[in-house]
């Protein structure tokens, strides 16, 4: 039996005890999805797309579910701290829903927030469109589909707006080797929401996330993902969203843990004046490996895009950036920018950026560029003509590079927290806490 | 007192210093001019601690210290100040955390208390209002967007906050109108003080008529050619740097005889 055929067996063990279970359109498109899974297999590095990032190794790779782990009650105490009384907290552990852990302030008329199980369980029509199929996915998307445990779904009614964030933690804990998340986002006209994920955990687990958003006119979604698993995990996420007239959605994935890391990030602009903020940051150290894969497609005019990853590597890490934004023919007026830089911050760490614009229509303000680089020795040099010692100015120039990223969240204690997990991570970080 | 023996420097192998002397006593300001390409700016690099440039002769002595062998932060630490000609742009650190840094940074090796937050926005904020800068500008990344007046102005606002015991000022007058000219000027003025020494490199007399140096010198081809009271700047700003060159290669340099 070789791989592959593992995970399609996982799927027929697992099948009855999934989610929605009963549910025939659901069963026929894991049905599809594995079947998908199985004729793709890993993707390698003869697809474009995954060019520097083969997951054949998968077909040989051991999983193990991590041998300890804190209690979750532990971690998540941990990371409410600095955060709001009002926020949303939905917790999941090894893949399903913890209701005990999980605190629901109280939300506004309209706006339902429950894991996708509950929702499977009583209201499967209500995700039955949001839920997407597995045509055209990619293997890993495919099989996410397939083996799906759990995940949230957040319906927003029209004109509704959820005032503090709701946060969707996913903490790896001892009973699962692989695990398989989907949420649903769904905005109607004119709601708002700020949807923060966080991937925590250990061991050599696969966990594949697929979170698919999707904004009904003028509605504003700001999506959050803080993924910092320990350095044995692979974390294979897709992000996946849809914009009607005048809809805004920010994503801001924010990758410091995990082995093997790709995130695909589409959005698609479905009607006029649409905008997207892609910012991304990425710390890799180690032999770890992060990968952002990113398109914005401008498919109607009046849209605006704004696209900003950085990358700190370090070790012999390997970061790799592929961002793609495409301009239809009718989308004229589209303004778009799109840039990756990255500060390399060892000799043998490695960086790939490579931003694409394909444009169709002839009215458009687009710019586009990449950067793979080193400290500016004329700012080490500046630093330490103000008795700045070397080290420290190295430390403050690096913090200080990743965190023009981490200053474009708007909310507060959301860019608190992920400028603390950044500082945490970074040599350096009492000096530098002290001064800011 | 710094003393300045015979230095040698050289950039990518290319000498740039070529046996430069020059003595600055304790209080005493002194002015280095010199035709483009002369040498000026490297001296300055060099006295600063910028290891691009190969000392490859001489010695530099600084009460007792030899200031080549300490590094660049060292150096600020012990009383050393360069106000640069181009102040570098640091994109993301805020101008508050950039100076907060430096002080604390320069405090802490002189054994005094470290400022805490309060105070030392009570400090920054008198000493930018003495060089005309809006409060707004700590709040803003290091110089980015900085137009070229505020620029030295920032750069004059550090050395206050510094309060160096030698302060080299690098074409702290090219690019200003003679507005900001006067500010900086008046900045630096205000700094003047018995146990303060400053040098002052310029290419153009015009910011001698603001800061009267006790000595000037005239640099040329990495050594010093000529010494002399302010009236040197007046006679190079009649005759140009010309007769300089021609003078230099008619008969070696003397070099300087300092203070």
């Amino acid at each position: 039996m070789n791989a592959i055929d593992t995970w399609v067996a996982r799927h027929r063990e697992r099948a009855a005890t999934l989610p929605g279970a009963a549910v025939p359109w659901l069963a026929t498109r894991r049905h599809d999805a594995i079947e998908r899974f199985a004729a793709l297999g890993w993707p390698t590095s003869r697809l474009e797309a995954w060019r520097h990032t083969s997951l054949a190794f998968l077909e040989q790779h051991e999983l193990a579910a991590p041998e300890a782990a804190p209690h979750p009650a532990t971690t998540l105490a941990a990371l409410r701290t600095g955060f709001d009384d009002g926020d949303h907290w939905l917790v999941f552990v090894d893949g399903r829903a913890e209701p005990a852990l999980s605190v629901m302030a109280a939300v506004p008329a309209g706006v339902t927030i429950c894991a996708l199980s509950e929702a499977l369980a009583h209201r499967p029509e209500a995700v039955e469109t949001a839920f997407g199929t597995a045509r055209d996915a990619a293997a890993p998307h495919a099989l996410n589909l397939a083996l799906c445990s759990d995940g949230a779904f957040v319906h927003l009614a029209r004109g509704t707006a959820l005032e503090h964030p709701l946060h969707l933690v996913f903490i790896g804990a001892t009973g699962a080797a692989d695990t398989h998340v989907r949420n649903l986002i769904v905005a109607e006209a004119g709601s708002e929401a700020s949807i923060v994920e966080h991937h925590l955990g250990g061991g050599a687990t696969l966990g594949t996330v697929v979170t698919r958003v999707q904004a009904a006119q003028d509605a504003r979604v700001t999506h959050v993902k803080l993924q910092r698993q320990d350095e044995r995990a692979i974390h294979l996420a897709q992000i996946e969203a849809s914009q009607a007239r005048g809809a805004h959605v920010a994503s801001h994935s924010l990758s410091f843990g995990a082995r093997l890391a790709r995130n695909d990030i589409h959005t698609r602009f479905d009607g006029e004046g649409c905008e997207a903020l892609l910012n991304g940051l990425y710390h890799v150290d180690g032999r770890r490996h992060v990968d952002h894969h990113t398109l914005i497609e401008h498919a109607h005019p009046l849209g605006t895009s704004r696209e900003h990853y950085r990358g700190l590597v370090d070790g012999n890490a390997r970061g790799v950036f592929a961002g793609r934004i495409i301009v239809a023919q009718d989308a004229q007026r589209t303004d778009a920018i799109q840039r990756c830089d990255n500060l390399l911050l060892s000799k043998l760490a490695e960086a790939d950026a490579r931003p694409e614009l394909e444009i169709y229509a002839d009215d458009v303000k687009c710019a586009h560029g990449a950067t793979v680089g080193q400290i500016d020795e004329d700012a080490l040099f500046y630093l330490r003509t103000r008795g700045v010692d070397e080290t420290h100015a190295r430390q403050l120039l690096t913090y200080a590079f990743a965190a023009e990223v981490i200053e474009r969240i708007a909310q507060d204690s959301l860019r608190r927290h992920a400028r603390a997990t950044l500082l945490a991570r970074l040599p350096g970080s009492a000096l530098l806490e002290e001064l800011l | 007192m710094l003393k300045i023996d015979n230095l040698h420097a050289a950039v990518d192998g290319k000498a740039i210093l070529n046996g430069l002397n020059l003595e600055v006593k304790d209080g005493e300001v002194h002015a280095i001019m010199g035709p483009n390409g002369s040498g000026k700016s490297t001296l300055a690099q060099v006295l600063a601690g910028r290891d691009t440039f190969q000392v490859t002769g001489g010695a530099v002595d600084w009460d007792g210290t030899d200031l080549l062998a300490l590094p660049a932060e060292e150096r600020a630490r012990a009383g050393l100040f360069l106000a640069f000609q181009y102040p570098v742009e640091i994109p993301g650190v805020s101008n508050a955390y950039f100076l907060k840094a430096a002080v604390n940074a320069i405090r802490r090796h002189r054994g005094l208390p470290e400022y805490d937050a309060m105070d030392f926005l009570s400090r920054v904020k008198a000493e930018m209002k003495a060089v005309g800068m809006r409060e707004e500008f700590l709040y803003r990344s290091v110089n980015e967007g900085f137009s070229g007046g505020e620029k030295k102005r920032n750069e004059v606002l550090q050395m206050a906050l510094l309060e160096p015991k030698l302060a080299v000022l690098d074409e702290t007058d090219s690019g200003l109108d003679i507005d900001a000219l006067r500010i900086v000027a008046e900045g630096v003025n205000r700094l003047r003080s018995p146990e303060r020494s400053m040098i002052v490199i310029t290419h153009y007399q015009r910011l001698l008529d603001y800061i009267v140096p006790d000595q000037v010198h005239v640099l040329s081809h990495g050594r010093i050619v000529r010494s002399g009271g302010r009236e040197l700047a007046l006679e190079l700003e009649e005759h140009g740097y010309g007769w300089i060159d021609a003078g230099a290669k008619a008969a070696p340099a003397t070099g300087a005889t300092g203070g």
